[in-house]
């Protein structure tokens, strides 16, 4: 069952999807328990759980660029190396990860083909994608598509997990196909650059802050619009009016 | 520094909102960006201890028998888990050995350990030590424990062996199965409202 709350904006604002944000009424909400403080500093401690408060994450365009382009150099070498050496009596042969999927499509599993070429092809090239977009739409403090820019970023973070698959299929293949001279299994170097880049593609969504695809519309808090808020806002309103 | 409890603002766009009540399992959504803003969650709370013990004790069955058996040629093999970390990183690749550990046995572990102890019931919940520093640290493992995606991994490496070898399937296998659905319920409960909880005298 979902609930909406009531929306702080006036009618014209609440028609043209305009929001009031935390940062214009100058509060600062906890990161960790989400408790709203009003004249605290950036970097104080949250009254009540403890933890740093900010505006925004610290530093996030730069953290989230450095991890980013970080794992698009590791996802050179996590493609082109093997991940896996297949040694038998007989022969020995190499696996990379799309030579793994081939391997699955040709011998009639499409299904499985299909599972591990979303989950080991395309959520790393989407997520890697996806930071660019979000990066460089930040950063121009663009408003297009900004819903769906929202959406793209609950997406990545809910799905970049799965491309660790690769990485535990590998392990256990290790573990299990130990048979000395006979058939033996051992992970190639590929597997750790595949493995660095979903770490740092999940570093790189953790840094990045979803509130600054919305930064870019700022909406003056008058007296107007707190008055909307009727009486639980006359505490703010007033001592707003005192600052300024 | 004042706290403003009336309001409450949205976690990934910053909009503020007029706080309400939410009844037992209500969930209120921004209007901005559709990110959850607040969660009645005592309902569920209810079902979380029982959980997470229940959890604890199948993850530590996962761990102590081998995940399959493989026969090939006359010739067995098995493994468990912690048998595949100590073989990767006997080949030298610690770097994935240890990064296979984190996310499958180390830091779910101490996810399950930590909400055990948070939601174990005591005297004076008030002055339970390490409170919010435990809730910061389930918060930042959050993202980390992958064992959902392991289960999966050891399908898609089963299947793979499928054509070569005999598989049989060993109990940590059905173990797994039923780890992965108790922690789907377990870690997807936000650990931001076990502070609802803590406020509401639990």
């Amino acid at each position: 069952m979902a609930k909406t709350y009531t929306s702080m904006a006036t009618p014209d604002d609440a028609q043209n999807m305009r929001f009031i944000t935390a940062t214009a009424m100058g509060l600062l909400s906890c990161h960790q328990c989400g408790k709203l403080w009003q004249d605290a500093a950036q970097g104080q401690r949250c009254a009540h759980c403890n933890a740093t408060l900010h505006s925004r994450k610290p530093d996030s365009i730069n953290r989230t660029w450095a991890l980013l382009i970080t794992a698009c150099i590791m996802y050179i070498p996590a493609n082109m190396l093997p991940v896996m050496v297949t040694s038998t009596f007989f022969e020995s042969h190499q696996d990379t990860i799309m030579s793994g999927i081939i391997f699955f499509w040709v011998s009639g599993e499409w299904g499985l083909a299909a599972v591990v070429f979303i989950a080991s092809f395309l959520v790393p090239l989407l997520k890697l994608s996806s930071l660019f977009i979000l990066l460089i739409s930040a950063q121009q403090k663009s408003t297009w598509r900004q819903l769906e820019r929202a959406k793209l970023y609950r997406m990545i973070e809910l799905i970049g997990r799965w491309s660790m698959l690769d990485v535990f299929v590998v392990s256990l293949l290790v573990g299990l196909v130990q048979m000395q001279g006979f058939a033996q299994i051992t992970a190639g170097i590929g597997i750790v650059a595949f493995g660095a880049v979903v770490v740092f593609t999940m570093l790189a969504s953790i840094s990045f802050d979803p509130r600054l695809i919305w930064d870019n519309e700022q909406v003056t808090v008058d007296a107007e619009r707190l008055a909307v808020f009727d009486n639980t806002m006359d505490g703010i309103a007033e001592s707003q009016k005192g600052t300024q | 520094m004042r706290e403003i409890s009336q309001l409450i603002a949205c976690e990934h766009c910053d909009a503020v909102f007029k706080k309400l009540t939410l009844a037992n399992g209500e969930i209120a959504r921004c209007l901005r960006c559709g990110n959850e803003l607040d969660r009645n969650a005592q309902e569920r709370h209810r079902h979380l201890l029982p959980l997470t013990i229940a959890s604890l004790i199948i993850f530590v069955i996962a761990n102590s028998f081998p995940i399959v058996e493989m026969e090939l040629q006359g010739l067995h093999s098995q493994t468990t888990l912690i048998g595949a970390v100590v073989s990767l990183a006997t080949e030298g690749i610690s770097m994935v050995a240890l990064l296979v550990m984190a996310t499958t046995i180390l830091f779910p572990f101490m996810q399950m350990l930590i909400l055990f102890y948070l939601l174990v019931p005591s005297k004076n919940p008030d002055e339970r030590p390490g409170f919010s520093l435990l809730i910061r640290m389930m918060q930042t493992l959050r993202p980390w424990g992958m064992i959902e995606v392991f289960l999966l991994g050891v399908l898609v490496a089963l299947i793979k062996l499928s054509n070569m070898a005999t598989i049989i399937p060993g109990i940590a296998l059905w173990a797994f199965c039923m780890l992965t659905i108790m922690l789907t319920v377990v870690v997807s409960f936000n650990p931001r409202y076990l502070w609802q909880l803590e406020e509401s005298g639990q």
